[in-house]
């Protein structure tokens, strides 16, 4: 079996570490991928249009209830939670904020690690704290593959820092090779073409 | 731990919590079969955390034998985070497309689903004294947790929310100065007792109960995500069903009447605020 989605947990400076990774992605790329960036409960769906025109995957805010599929990029909307069910659907949550934040990459990562198992990578990159430690801790230990941008390569190296001394991550990799990195192991180890199984 | 033995644990407890939810069910009649998993998952094992309990399968037990601990339970599964005037372009939308309809009625019946500890409620009754309504609309608000209830018929909110409600409120299109609506003491406010006089707060269960029959507006917000698509369906059917013809329904920004049976018996009033309008049935 191989993988079946991507998790991406991203806080200060997230923009652009997104983009940059996100738009060497195919249009047709493998997997769902399900992101949660640290961002202002008030703000509109400006960051999924900024990364939708700049990649060749199709970005958007996650809907309630809708089914995660390859191809696709699902930020979690501002003020939000976003879990994944296992069997590919996306809720959305407003419970209490998780270490300040909503969404919280804890969150996502923690019901991804379950839905997805071994079917799922998760990547934390650029941030000013620690959330995501947690989450990628359990991705590890539902035998998932774990993934670190270089703190030396973040805009803000706490959360990468806390992530790697959480847990025994899989890679430790430079901002600017993670995009091509996932392409690779996606190819020679990607489930079905629908990105769920 | 090894790793497999993390998979075959996930595997039990999701077996313990669909036995969870059954006893709960068949005990208490509180359905939560239906809710969405990977919510409930976050909740009991909270809860768990929390408590003296080791598995799922033992909180099973408790739940059975203590009814104190199913109250705990329904606090942990209904999550009841809300604030004044939240989003509020859905409540400056409110004023500008569906109170001009509503000023043309004689009376208004308003069903708040879901109101949790009351704050959208009062916010409603606001933005209806403002636009001269709330003296003929009659409001039921609802919710299947008794205790929130009982805090939502308090109007009782922490001071340090003020301010967030404040701004909420300015952005809504609100008519007046908030302060008017509250008195502040020691650590909290509370609300405006005027603001009661036309709310009947009622204990109604959304996925067990019955029709609330022959509503203007329903507004139900941030409830629908906690459940699964097929209880979703149930749900907009019981809304359809308690609305006037030419009612009003909004429900949260992020939720969605397109993946259910009933998206073609609704016009859409603002697809981005979630505000639907019943067609007139011939």
């Amino acid at each position: 079996m191989g993988y079946r989605a991507i998790v991406i947990g991203s806080s200060t400076g997230g923009m652009e570490a997104l983009r940059i990774i996100l738009e060497v992605l195919p249009k047709d790329f493998l997997v769902p991928i399900l992101v949660a960036q640290h961002i202002s409960p008030h703000s509109d769906n400006y960051l999924a249009k900024y990364l939708d025109n700049a990649c060749e995957v199709i970005v958007k805010e996650a809907e309630e209830k809708e089914k995660a599929i390859s191809g696709h990029t699902y930020l979690a909307p501002p003020n939000y939670h976003m879990l994944v069910e296992k069997d590919g659907f996306i809720s959305l949550s407003v419970e209490a904020r998780v270490s300040y934040a909503r969404p919280s990459i804890d969150v996502l990562f923690e019901s991804a690690a379950e839905a997805y198992n071994r079917g799922l990578i998760g990547i934390i990159l650029t941030g000013a704290n620690s959330d995501g430690s947690k989450g990628l801790k359990r991705i590890k230990e539902c035998q998932g593959l774990t993934i670190v941008q270089d703190p030396s390569t973040a805009q803000a190296e706490a959360m990468p820092r806390a992530a790697i001394s959480a847990t025994d991550v899989d890679y430790i990799i430079p901002l600017r090779e993670i995009g091509n990195f996932i392409s690779k192991i996606i190819k020679e180890k990607s489930g079905d073409n629908s990105g769920y199984c | 731990m090894s790793n497999d033995q993390t998979i075959n644990n996930l595997e039990n407890e999701e077996l313990e919590i669909r036995l969870l939810l059954e006893a709960i069910f068949l005990k208490y009649g509180y359905d939560f079969r239906d809710y969405s998993k990977a919510h409930l998952k976050r909740r009991i094992m909270h809860r768990l955390s929390l408590s003296e309990l080791n598995t799922i399968s033992q909180m099973q037990h408790q739940v059975l034998y203590d009814r104190w601990f199913l109250e705990t339970l329904l606090r942990d599964f209904s999550i009841n985070v809300t604030e004044m005037f939240r989003d509020p372009p859905f409540y400056k939308a409110f004023r500008q497309e569906v109170v001009p309809v509503l000023k043309t009625y004689p009376y208004i019946k308003v069903w708040h689903a879901g109101c949790s500890s009351g704050e959208e409620v009062y916010s409603m009754a606001i933005l209806l004294k403002e636009e001269g309504l709330y003296e003929r609309t009659q409001i039921y608000a609802t919710d299947f947790n008794v205790e929130v209830l009982e805090k939502a018929k308090q109007a009782i909110y922490p001071i340090d929310d003020i301010k967030e409600y404040t701004y909420n409120y300015q952005q809504s299109g609100g008519l007046a100065s908030f302060a008017d609506y509250y008195i502040a003491r020691y650590d909290s406010v509370i609300l405006d007792q005027a603001l009661k006089r036309k709310i009947i707060f009622a204990d109604h269960n959304l996925v067990t109960d019955g029709v609330f029959g022959e509503m203007h507006v329903i507004i139900c917000r941030n409830v629908l995500i906690y459940f699964n698509r097929d209880l979703q369906n149930n749900v907009f059917k019981l809304f359809y069903e308690s609305l006037r013809n030419g009612g009003f329904l909004g429900i949260g920004t992020k939720e969605s009447l397109r993946f259910s049976d009933y998206m073609g018996k609704f016009n859409i009033i603002s697809e981005n605020l979630k505000i639907y309008q019943k067609k007139f049935e011939v």
